[in-house]
């Protein structure tokens, strides 16, 4: 970690772009979290790129004043995992929605618990499409009936981020609550310090288009186990399928070799044109 | 000659040690592969031509052909084309000669190679042959023996030993053969010549390029190009991910140059269908990178291990919305690594996306050819330098290539965005930013000075041949034919297809009243692409076919002496 001064504050990790997300949105609280994250560990701007692919959420890099890439519908896992391969030295942060990592983006998200790169993945879940008007998303109960796209339900059973995370191998699963921005950065400050892939799914309400979510705020609490954090998958596994989805902390954390590149300056050009000579 | 036979017969390892010993003993020659789907077990060949100077067409006809069976020798006996001069060694433990075969007048030699290798302990038929290979050409057995050792070198002396022994009773059985074709020897010192395939000189092109940095998933015939470089690009201080997808493969590259490091994907035509929204970002970001596409028979899975020109559509205009991007493609083996250097810098230089199209049989052909010489330019990407007051990522500059700030420059940093966006990388909706930023990325690759580099052309005369890829061989085979017979002809095979140098081609077709564009497809793809862009001569005709039956020489030069003359 680079240590700034000790004057740095959230704002100055703010830009002056000014949000898209409608009043009341989860993801202002997610913001501010991230920013005070990077604060609390002085990082300095140049050194963070903040990823994200497409969705209401992943509009957040431009309202950051890091590096970041705004890129397309599903991808960000793999344009994060090219970024910190090429530069080491970054510290990554990728941001999405739940249909942008557990949807289009589904693939990417196991490849990159298995790969357990050393980098940080936070979804904003709100279990619904929002930029494109109210769709069900993989997380939406089946048998929520508001889209017209899917009038009577998905009849599909929805998708179980953190368990999933887990069986594909991330090594820091957490789970948090935007309305709570200060324990989340807490979080976010513990997943940015995880050697590893760790991955945060943020309860974040849509008051647009799942205005029930408004009640969310009365229904999170901590998970009522001591046992958690766990480094035994198992017993994460048991209180991750107990669990309502409404349980919030760091579900697992696990140390294991992180994904590094081979580095081995040996040879010129020169040397690799020897094997074709006759 | 060719070499044919199930899998596991050793054909092209046969072709492969054929090829290296006769590169030692001073000939020029190409290796071409064909191949059936089957993993272990399917039909195989090896395609060999020699030649005193270097091979870039694989003959009209084979001269010898040496059959170890003839399983499945139906799916690809019309590529493999006899003359009635020709000679068939067959082994009749293989079954009996096919029809087809019989029907071209060849001479059928029955030969017993699997007999003859069961009587040497840890013998193999593929030697048997390379050693009749050796007595029918003239190939030093000593050269062949030296070039069999050092490849079987892991394998134990028993194997070479045996290797050995079948060389040398082969060699034995063909003198009383009667077959005479000397190999053509060029007489040149080895120092300067390489054996090298279009995959690899791909591969090498990036590296010289300066790519540090792929992402790439299995795919025929591309996964040799991914598993020369792995190693390779990690020794020097490089790194390549097998990535999950294709997705994931062009995403992560894109990742990897945002970061400032050249960087490239490999694949064949279904992969860069998939990739072709993470090159549309490549553009609208104005990331750089490369992308290639080794071609193969289409559409959908299609012909995995044969080639085809067909994906030229798709690199010109597979992107939705309007994406201006680089499209190249190697002319021969050799080519193949200034080729993609050139991409490389092209990309570095324009901050877009270059896809290079090479071709199965441009990919998997081994050549020998003399060391391509080593290219000046110097990738060059325009950074952004820290604490630049005011820093626009997208501003609008005269020749549209604006600094990229690279994570870790104070000062500059930005959002890279596929959303429309204003100089300072913004989003906007808003006409007047699409318009400039539209113009922007255009006018950045038409402004571009290509120099020389767009085509190569020779010759001169009123005719002409347009073509691009792994056709220029057997153009430049047809044309020296022609010429042969008083008809000079001009070639011109193109290496940047996108954006096309109009006024460069106008020029180069200055004088010709007759042109023939040659190509592997079967929809005509790039003659209508070139009659889209540019006036061609009202006498313009095409020659097309669509893979796996690689154009022969004979029938261009057929067409250029039909009338022309």
């Amino acid at each position: 970690m680079n240590p700034l001064s000790d004057k740095i504050e959230p704002k100055d990790y703010k830009s002056d772009v000014k949000p898209v997300w409608c009043p009341g949105c989860g993801d202002f609280g997610v913001l501010n979290a991230i920013t005070k994250a990077l604060a609390s560990l002085r990082l300095a701007p140049e050194q963070v790129a903040l990823i994200s692919g497409i969705g209401c959420s992943s509009r957040v890099p431009a309202y950051t004043n890091v590096y970041g890439f705004h890129g397309i519908h599903g991808r960000a896992l793999a344009l994060g995992a090219g970024l910190k391969a090429a530069r080491p030295d970054l510290h990554i942060v990728v941001a999405g929605g739940d249909g942008d990592g557990f949807s289009i983006g589904g693939n990417h998200f196991l490849h990159a618990c298995r790969r357990n790169m050393d980098m940080t993945y936070i979804v904003m879940d709100n279990e619904v499409y929002g930029m494109t008007k109210g769709q069900a998303s993989p997380t939406t109960a089946p048998d929520w009936t508001e889209s017209e796209l899917t009038p009577s339900g998905t009849h599909a059973r929805p998708f179980q981020p953190a368990a999933i995370a887990l069986a594909a191998g991330a090594t820091f699963i957490a789970r948090a609550f935007s309305g709570k921005p200060n324990t989340l950065a807490q979080m976010v400050v513990l997943a940015m310090q995880h050697p590893g892939f760790a991955f945060i799914q943020v309860l974040s309400p849509c008051p647009t288009f799942r205005p029930e979510q408004k009640e969310w705020k009365n229904i999170v609490r901590p998970f009522a186990v001591d046992a958690l954090p766990t480094s035994d998958p198992a017993l994460a596994a048991l209180h991750c399928q107990r669990d309502d989805g409404m349980s919030t902390g760091v579900i697992y954390v696990e140390a294991r070799p992180v994904w590094k590149r081979s580095d081995m300056q040996e040879i010129a050009i020169d040397d690799i044109e020897q094997e074709f000579r006759i | 000659m060719a070499l044919i036979g199930s899998g596991g017969a050793g054909v092209v390892t046969v072709g492969n040690l054929l090829l290296e010993a006769a590169a030692v003993d001073g000939s020029y020659g190409l290796m071409r592969r064909s191949a059936g789907p089957q993993i272990r077990g399917g039909e195989s060949a090896a395609l060999l031509r020699f030649a005193d100077t270097p091979v870039e067409y694989a003959g009209d006809y084979y001269q010898l052909l040496i059959a170890f069976d003839w399983r499945h020798a139906e799916r690809f006996i019309d590529e493999i084309r006899l003359a009635a001069s020709s000679c068939v060694l067959h082994d009749p433990a293989g079954g009996d000669v096919p029809e087809p075969i019989v029907h071209t007048g060849a001479r059928l030699i029955p030969i017993e190679m699997q007999t003859q290798a069961r009587e040497i302990e840890c013998g193999r038929a593929n030697m048997i042959a390379l050693g009749l290979v050796s007595s029918i050409t003239g190939l030093k057995l000593e050269t062949i023996s030296s070039t069999v050792s050092r490849s079987l070198s892991a394998k134990g002396e028993n194997v070479i030993a045996g290797a050995c022994a079948c060389l040398e009773r082969g060699a034995n059985m063909g003198q009383s053969l009667g077959i005479e074709l000397p190999l053509p020897i060029a007489h040149v010192g080895t120092e300067d010549r390489w054996t090298i395939t279009g995959n690899q000189a791909c591969g090498l092109g990036a590296l010289k390029g300066g790519v540090r940095f792929v992402a790439g998933y299995p795919i025929t015939p591309a996964s040799e190009m991914l598993e020369w470089l792995a190693p390779r690009l990690a020794k020097m201080g490089g790194c390549l991910i097998q990535a999950e997808d294709e997705l994931a493969s062009v995403n992560m590259i894109l990742g990897a140059s945002y970061g400032g490091v050249p960087a490239m994907t490999v694949t064949s035509g279904p992969g860069l269908a998939l990739m072709t929204e993470g090159i549309g970002l490549a553009v609208a970001s104005e990331t750089p990178i490369v992308v290639i596409d080794v071609m193969r028979g289409g559409p959908s899975t299609g012909i995995p291990t044969k080639s085809e020109q067909t994906d030229l559509n798709i690199a010109l205009y597979g992107m939705h919305g309007e994406a201006p991007h680089v499209v190249v493609a190697p002319v021969s083996i050799p080519d193949s690594v200034f080729t993609t250097q050139w991409a490389v810098h092209l990309a570095e230089s324009l901050q877009t996306a270059v896809i290079v199209l090479s071709d199965q049989q441009l990919a998997q052909s081994r050549m020998v050819v003399n060391r391509p010489p080593d290219i000046g330019f110097v990738t060059r990407r325009v950074t952004a330098q820290a604490g630049v007051e005011n820093y626009r990522r997208y501003a609008l500059r005269a020749d549209g290539v604006s600094a990229m700030a690279i994570p870790g420059t104070i000062g500059v940093n930005y959002t890279a965005d596929g959303l429309e966006h204003d100089e300072r990388g913004t989003p906007s909706t808003g006409s007047h930013d699409h318009l400039r930023q539209l113009n922007k990325r255009a006018t950045k690759l038409t402004g571009f000075d290509y120099g020389d580099h767009w085509a190569d052309i020779e010759g001169d005369g009123t005719i002409a041949v347009v073509t691009w890829g792994s056709c220029t061989g057997a153009v430049k085979e047809a044309i020296r034919r022609v010429g042969e017979q008083g008809v000079p002809v001009r070639l011109i095979a193109l290496r940047l297809l996108a954006p096309l140098c109009k006024q460069q081609l106008n020029q180069a077709l200055e004088g010709v009243e007759r042109v023939l564009v040659v190509e592997q497809t079967f929809s005509r793809q790039f003659y209508h692409y070139l009659r889209s862009q540019v006036d061609l001569p009202k006498f313009t005709e095409s020659l097309a076919r669509p893979g796996p039956l690689p154009l022969a020489a004979s029938e261009i030069s057929a067409m250029l002496l039909v009338d022309g003359a």
